[in-house]
């Protein structure tokens, strides 16, 4: 029973470890794309 | 706590540290009250699409998600504050924290991380003015209406009411970085609807919030003022929810819609103002709830739809 609720316990940790990773990976996809409308095309070619 | 259907044993088993740890994702999503998030989503989008087109398609999506996570963070901080009361009533006792599967502090911190994460996102990649709104309607739902009226006054969803009628003025603002009198008359359609809706609610489970010490308007003015008060609203909000089609930015398709939807929600208003006692009144008050967020559902689907069809055909 112990065993049964620790692997419980260790499947939720992993799923809220895995979500959390999601969420930043959304925050930087997010950032990555509100950048590039942001700055428009063509960046590389501008004067500096 | 039996007869409420509540799990005493896990109520018990609550302040153990390992239970609380083991706190699901769902759990940390019950926390956003997701039935509530989608209607959000719903009326800020509207305010979006009805907003004059010009914000670039990917910040728009960005702006939605960061309203949506804003009105999560929200709900999460109302049932941090709340979790005491939650316990005592039947509707609430089933929630993360009362349940003993999320430890109040964790909920805290999860609510404080989106609140400001989303405002921030908003308010930067966006702009501030949606952004400044967006923290405001958090600070209102969670300062005003959940600390300081819930408890206090039977007019608490009266003024905190407010907090939920912003999201489409967030989106018309998050489209065009200024608040305009559509946004307004949208903010005023969802005020008015809120006293409505919630008041059908306590008229049935009043008694719940008596238990929990809420001054709800069926527990302290009783019933009679209360289904007064329900259809002096409803007559307000009936013919408010013409404006949009009055002012022009909503056409005939709205129109027939709000309408036809008004005749029924005065009609069911006038039904529990009608039948006051025993099931009958309780039936009553339940259709009312019930087709309430079918009535503001339907206003803002009109809004929707003519507005795609007519960027759709434009």
């Amino acid at each position: 029973m112990e065993s049964r609720e620790q692997q419980e316990w260790e499947r939720r940790r992993r799923m809220r470890s895995i979500a959390i990773a999601l969420a930043l990976a959304a925050l930087a996809i997010i950032f990555f794309i509100a950048t590039v409308v942001w700055l428009g095309g063509d960046v590389a070619k501008r004067r500096m | 706590m039996a007869e409420l259907g509540v799990d005493t044993r896990t109520l018990e088993r609550a302040p153990l540290a390992p239970h609380w740890a083991g706190a699901s994702v769902g759990d940390f999503i019950d926390l956003m009250k997701p039935r509530v998030m989608s209607l959000v989503v719903f009326t800020a989008l509207t305010g979006m699409l009805l907003a004059p087109p010009g914000q670039h398609p990917a910040l728009a999506a960005i702006a939605l998600i960061c309203i949506a996570v804003g009105a999560g963070a929200a709900g999460a901080l109302n049932m941090w504050y709340d979790a005491d009361i939650d316990a005592l009533m039947q509707r609430t006792a089933a929630r993360p924290i009362p349940r003993g599967r999320v430890a109040p502090d964790e909920a805290l911190a999860f609510g404080v991380v989106l609140a400001v994460g989303s405002v921030a996102v908003l308010g930067l990649l966006v702009n501030w003015v949606a952004g400044a709104l967006l923290a405001l309607t958090i600070a209102f739902y969670l300062f005003v209406y959940t600390m300081w009226l819930k408890r206090r006054t039977p007019q608490n969803i009266v003024i905190g009411g407010a907090a939920g009628a912003f999201p489409p003025m967030i989106g018309w603002a998050a489209m065009t970085g200024t608040v305009s009198l559509e946004g307004v008359v949208l903010f005023l359609i969802v005020f008015l609807w809120t006293p409505p809706h919630f008041w059908a609610l306590a008229l049935y489970r009043a008694r719940d919030y008596e238990r929990a010490g809420v001054p709800m308007l069926p527990v302290v003015a009783g019933g009679d003022a209360t289904r007064r008060q329900i259809v002096i609203y409803a007559a307000l909000l009936v013919p408010l929810a013409l404006a949009p089609a009055l002012m022009g930015f909503a056409g005939p398709g709205y129109a027939m819609a709000a309408i036809g939807l008004g005749a029924v929600f005065l009609a069911l208003a006038l039904q529990v103002w009608r039948l006051r006692e025993g099931r009958e009144a309780d039936r009553a008050a339940r259709q009312l709830f019930g087709f309430s967020i079918l009535y503001l559902f339907g206003l803002f689907a009109a809004l929707l739809a003519e507005r795609s069809l007519a960027l759709w055909f434009a």
